[in-house]
C-alpha cells in the first residue's frame, strides 16, 4: 500500500512490531483457546466414546442431536484454526532455511484448512442424514 | 571494536533444551508444545474418522480396528492425556497473559495442579469408558 504524502511513514509501522503483522496471530491463538474450553469439555467424553464404536450408525445417531453436531463442528473448526497458528510457531522456531520454512508453513495452512473443511462437511452430512424432512 | 570478536566461534542458537537442568517450568513448557503437536496429529485422525463415518463405511471399519487395537487404545489414552494437559496448562497461560500467577511459588503450585488434574481427568474418563465396556 502506498502511503499518502500527508501521512507520516511511522503510521505504517506503529503497532506492527517485529512480526510485521501486529498481534493478530497472538490474539486469535488466545481467542480460539478460550472457545475450546467449553467446547472441548462438553464433547471430549462422547467424542472418545464414539471413536471406540464399531458402527458408523452410532456416530450418525449421536450427530443427529444438534447439541452434539453444532458444538462438534465449531470445535473442529476452531481446533484446526488453533492448530494452524500453533504449528506455524513451531515451524518458525525450528526451520530456518527459507524455502523449507515457507513450504512447511504453506503445507500446514493447506492441511489445517482441508482438515477443518472436511470435518465440518462430514459432520453436516451425518447430522442431516437421519433428520426427518420437515417439508 | 576489538578484533577478537571476528574469530569467536558462532554463538549458540536457542533453544538449547538439552543443556539445561530440567525444571518444572521448562519441562511443562516443552510438554505444552509436544502435546500440541500430538493433539494436531490426533485431530487429523478425528477428521479422517468423521469423513469415513460419513462417506466410507469400509474405511471406517479399518480405522475402527486400528483405534481399538492395543497401540490404538494407548494412542487414544495418550491423546486424552495430551488434551487435558494442554487444556489445563493452557489455562495457566491465559492467566499469565493477564499478568497473574508469576510468583515462583504460584508457578510451581499451578504447574503441579495442572499435572494432577490431567492425571485425574484422564484416568476418570478412561475408567468410565473401559468400565462401560467401550
Amino acid at each position: 500500500m502506498k502511503s499518502s504524502p500527508l501521512r507520516h511513514p511511522v503510521k505504517q509501522a506503529r503497532g506492527l512490531g517485529a512480526a510485521k503483522d501486529g498481534v493478530g496471530h497472538w490474539w486469535v491463538q488466545r481467542v480460539t483457546a478460550i472457545a475450546m474450553i467449553p467446547l472441548g469439555t462438553w464433547l471430549i467424553y462422547m467424542l472418545i466414546a464414539m471413536m471406540r464404536t464399531a458402527d458408523a450408525w452410532h456416530v450418525q445417531d449421536w450427530l443427529t442431536d444438534p447439541m452434539a453436531a453444532f458444538p462438534l463442528a465449531l470445535l473442529l473448526g476452531v481446533m484446526f484454526y488453533h492448530a494452524k497458528l500453533g504449528l506455524q510457531v513451531v515451524i518458525e522456531d525450528y526451520f530456518h532455511a527459507p524455502r523449507l520454512k515457507y513450504t512447511l508453513i504453506i503445507l500446514n495452512m493447506f492441511l489445517c484448512f482441508v482438515g477443518g473443511f472436511l470435518s465440518i462437511l462430514a459432520i453436516m452430512k451425518l447430522h442431516l442424514s437421519l433428520q426427518t424432512p420437515i417439508w | 571494536m576489538n578484533d577478537s570478536s571476528s574469530v569467536r566461534p558462532p554463538r549458540p542458537l536457542s533453544p538449547h533444551l538439552q543443556i539445561y537442568k530440567p525444571q518444572i517450568t521448562s519441562v511443562m513448557s516443552i510438554l505444552h508444545r509436544i502435546t500440541g503437536i500430538f493433539l494436531f496429529i490426533g485431530t487429523l485422525v478425528i477428521a479422517l474418522w468423521l469423513w469415513f463415518a460419513a462417506y466410507d463405511q469400509e474405511a471406517f471399519g479399518c480405522l475402527h480396528v486400528m483405534l481399538n487395537s492395543l497401540p490404538g487404545t494407548l494412542g487414544m489414552i495418550g491423546w486424552t492425556g495430551s488434551f487435558f494437559y494442554h487444556l489445563f496448562n493452557g489455562v495457566r497461560h491465559l492467566f499469565w497473559d493477564m499478568g497473574k500467577g508469576f510468583d515462583l511459588e504460584e508457578v510451581t503450585l499451578t504447574g503441579i495442579s495442572a499435572i494432577a488434574f490431567t492425571l485425574i481427568a484422564t484416568l476418570a474418563i478412561w475408567w468410565l469408558l473401559l468400565g462401560a465396556g467401550i
